[in-house]
């Protein structure tokens, strides 16, 4: 194995975990406002991934293009989501842990069903996109043009993030509550509406990651559920609602991976992200970044 | 209030005896060997999800990865019958006791962990069982395993003519989880798990210890799990990877407990008597046709049951006698 | 004799806060004893480490002649002590007596047995009626004496109640007032921390007075409340002001 073929691995690693953070901070935002673990994150890129096809297949629009346009679409989504389902599953006074699961859960083999229903099992791809398929070379060490634009755009998306939480009222009000709801609600804010806004800003985020995701990899109902798996582990890694925790964690996971495929076989390269997750919580339960 | 109790336990006993005597006779009036089929797959999960509830209902441990248990019991009995001539039985025993000894082997890092964390460590787990025994060539890698004939038996548990033993069997085993819930929940074990679900902090301080509790539920709910996939390994007569220890077994564990109601003896065989044949029917009926239509179905009714009945179907029984009980 | 339960020389830090500093206090066999002090005064850290939630960071703890600073709170249970929450912890799922059989069977390991122990516990708290109801249907008062009977059902020989009384009207006090006294008439020491003084000053054989961390006085309730150092520590604290 050559420091060529190290660095390579680590630069692709590092790209695709920053968009693996991309992925994942929708859930960890939605996580740190309300606890609710949404288990059909994987179907919201999913479905994301479906929207930008579609809007290349019918009106030539680039997925680098489409990508504001996915994420409105996700962002009124997600919104509807809490709306109709969350909203509810948070009210239940028995079993509330079980019923958020197994309403997400739910929700996210309805999806997949549509999927299957509307757009056919079959494997899907955007050929002729502009980035797809095409690399720069850089002092000996290829990069895919997808994920490097994927990943400046994480870089663009966490630092928004970042300013929003903490420059506007919506985002001062969306701190305020998860730190304490009860107290939002003294001072005149709608809890409702902070929360449907938070699941929209969330779907928004990762509808942004699907939109780049589907100018390099195949779209099909199950590919949810491949990405959800490793966004749980990246916003547990980071501790739960930790914004910046999933951003790291995100780039921890795509480092693993990738040093996980320069030693095992490629079917095995999971096994290394997985093995992290559970040397993370045993040392500390409570993720890297989350409060003891 | 004692005599009520007593009552109730003695009710439920009865009824239980009532429904398997009731089972036990189906086959005399199924001949169709699909139907039969869906039965047998129905009191499979049945029992699978009784065991699956001792740890995630009673104990309150919501564990995603039970499909690692059932998967290990699946494999050891087919790797001791293939490659050393053990036969299922001993295989069987001696898949539930390496499961419950696995369980107990990952509760002790396991059970320090809370809420979502706890969830996704399982399900990460069974990943990665899977995964390694993807990858495991001397036990079939991905390709898996077939079991030779032998000839119809029941020292080999192999029947290829009819399916009605494997149909006795998944009924025993049903009624043998059934049976240890019932017996477990008015005990010591089964107060301790109650008392863990609801609040572990109030019940180490009434002398639970509440680690030693969750050991014991998870090795019980283990090594029953493990019988089932030796169950399913021989049912099938062939398994690999996927199809013994992929995510859809957590799934299915969980489900119908979460629909019949969980925590509850009579929650996971309601559940199973409703969800099973739906699935398999809305899966043969539909879903070849429809693509997907089978999901959609299936995922509306999870929605729906879990924000309308938290507590699950048995909770419209006993909301029904709560109502006609009051003065 | 000695003392059923000692604490000698206990300290307890959180980062650089020191919760408990140099706590030494004893509870002799049969006593009723009032923990009190002002908001912040280390009542509920030093109930806690008495009770085994955590170890203090230095000091030793004896109960029942035997050193049990590093036994765990189950254990402790099973030595003797028997402790309530000051926010509540019911087992909210379960109904009334399976609350209290929980704490019946770790002296019962037969179930019969642990169901009848758990009735006479009902019965001597009054809460027989409500027996069957489910704990989260409970109110207030009910739930705090439901932790009551929860505790005594794993028959204590120390009985450790967190601010029971607080925040009942004052017919609901009047009768856990009675219940203290009834379950030390019943044989079992009583250690009660509270934070308002007029009700457990009649009750009490002898308060402690904790303030930043540190036993201010101890002594009769009557001397207690009218000692110069009790009364300023008290002073900030508008909410109890006694006589």
């Amino acid at each position: 194995m050559t420091a060529q073929a190290i660095i390579q691995s680590l630069a692709s690693g590092l790209l695709m975990g920053l968009l693996y953070g991309l992925i994942a901070v929708g859930l960890a935002l939605i996580f740190g406002l309300m606890d609710v673990v949404n288990f059909a994150h994987g179907e919201f890129l999913m479905i994301a991934m479906y929207v930008s096809f579609f809007l290349f297949a019918f009106f030539a629009i680039d997925p680098l293009l489409s990508a504001p346009l996915v994420a409105a679409a996700l962002f009124v989504f997600g919104a509807v989501v809490y709306l109709l389902i969350v909203r509810f599953a948070m009210r239940a006074k028995a079993n509330a842990g079980m019923v958020q699961i197994f309403s997400t859960f739910g929700l996210a083999i309805v999806m997949r069903g549509l999927a299957q229903f509307f757009f056919t099992p079959d494997y899907r791809s955007i050929p002729q996109s502009w980035l797809g398929g095409k690399t720069i070379s850089f002092a000996g060490v290829f990069l895919p043009e997808p994920q490097l634009i994927g990943a400046l755009v994480s870089i663009l998306a966490f630092a928004g993030l970042y300013f929003f939480i903490h420059r506007t009222d919506f985002g001062r009000a969306l701190e305020a509550t998860r730190e304490d709801p009860g107290a939002v609600a003294l001072v005149g804010i709608d809890k409702n509406r902070v929360f449907a806004l938070g699941w929209g800003l969330g779907a928004a985020l990762v509808g942004l990651a699907g939109a780049i995701m589907a100018s390099f990899f195949y779209i099909y109902p199950d590919v949810g559920a491949s990405f959800a798996l490793i966004a749980y582990v990246t916003v547990a890694l980071g501790g739960f609602g930790s914004v910046f925790g999933a951003f790291a964690g995100g780039i921890i996971v795509g480092l693993v991976e990738a040093t996980t495929a320069l030693v095992l076989p490629p079917s095995l390269k999971s096994v290394g992200i997985y093995a992290v997750y559970l040397l993370v919580v045993f040392i500390r339960p409570r993720g890297l970044f989350g409060q003891m | 209030m004692d005599k009520n109790f007593a009552a109730r336990r003695r009710r439920d006993l009865v009824i239980a005896a009532v429904l398997a005597a009731l089972a036990a006779l189906a086959p005399l009036f199924v001949k169709d060997v699909y139907v039969q089929n869906i039965l047998i797959l129905t009191l499979m999960y049945a029992a699978l999800s009784q065991s699956w509830n001792i740890l995630s209902g009673y104990c309150g441990q919501i564990s995603l990865g039970h499909a690692l248990y059932f998967g290990i019991g699946a494999y050891t009995t087919e790797l001791l019958f293939t490659k050393f001539g053990v036969l299922p039985w001993f295989g069987m025993l001696g898949g539930g006791v390496i499961a419950a000894l696995i369980a107990m082997g990952l509760g002790y890092p396991f059970f320090r962990l809370r809420g979502h964390y706890f969830v996704i460590a399982t399900i990460v787990i069974a990943e990665i069982g899977l995964l390694l025994f993807q990858n495991w060539e001397w036990a079939g890698a991905a390709m898996g395993i077939t079991i030779p004939v032998r000839g119809d038996s029941w020292l080999k548990f192999q029947f290829m003519r009819s399916k009605l033993p494997y149909f006795y069997f998944a009924l025993v085993l049903c009624c043998l989880a059934w049976f240890v819930t019932w017996w477990l929940e008015d005990s010591k074990w089964g107060f301790w798990w109650r008392a863990v679900k609801d609040n572990p902090e109030a019940a180490e301080s009434l002398g639970v210890v509440v680690f030693n509790s969750k050991m014991g539920a998870a090795a019980v709910s283990a090594f029953l799990v493990a019988i089932g996939g030796a169950f399913y390994a021989q049912f099938l007569a062939y398994i690999d990877p996927e199809s013994v220890m992929g995510f859809q077994f957590s799934l299915l564990m969980a489900l119908p407990a979460v629909l019949g109601g969980i925590g509850t003896l009579w929650g996971p065989v309601l559940g199973a008597a409703i969800l099973i044949p739906m699935t398999e029917l809305t899966r043969s009926y539909i879903g070849g046709s429809g693509r997907g239509v089978d999901l959609i179905v299936y995922g509306t009714l999870i929605v729906l049951i879990s924000l309308a009945l938290p507590q699950g179907l048995v909770s419209l029984f006993s909301r029904a006698k709560s109502k006609g009980a009051t003065r | 004799m000695t003392a059923l339960l000692e604490t000698r020389g206990v300290w307890q830090r959180f980062g650089g806060l020191v919760a408990n500093s140099d706590v030494s206090i004893s509870v002799g066999r049969g006593e009723i004893v009032g923990l009190i002090g002002p908001n912040g005064a280390g009542k509920s850290t030093l109930f806690n480490l008495i009770a085994g939630v955590l170890p203090p960071t230095q000091g030793t703890i004896w109960f029942d002649g035997e050193d049990v600073t590093k036994m765990p709170a189950a254990e402790r249970c099973q030595r003797g002590v028997g402790r309530t929450f000051q926010v509540v912890k019911s087992f909210e799922t379960m109904t009334v007596i399976d609350n209290v059989i929980v704490g019946a069977l770790v002296r019962n390991t037969v179930m019969r047995e642990a169901r009848r122990k758990a009735h006479e516990v009902l019965e001597f708290t009054g809460l027989a009626a409500r027996a069957d109801v489910r704990a989260s249907d409970l109110v207030p008062a009910e739930k705090r004496r439901l932790e009551v009977a929860r505790a005594l059902a794993t028959e204590p020989k120390l009985l450790l109640l967190d601010e029971v009384l607080t925040g009942l009207t004052p017919t609901e006090a009047q009768t856990g007032v009675a219940l203290v006294r009834k379950v030390r008439d019943a044989g079992i020491t009583v250690l009660m921390v509270e934070h308002v003084m007029e009700i457990v000053m009649p009750l009490v054989d002898r308060a402690i007075v904790l303030d930043l961390g540190k036993v201010l006085v101890e002594g009769k309730p009557t001397e207690v409340v009218r000692d110069p150092k009790v009364i300023s520590a008290y002073l900030g604290d508008r909410h109890a002001v006694s006589a």
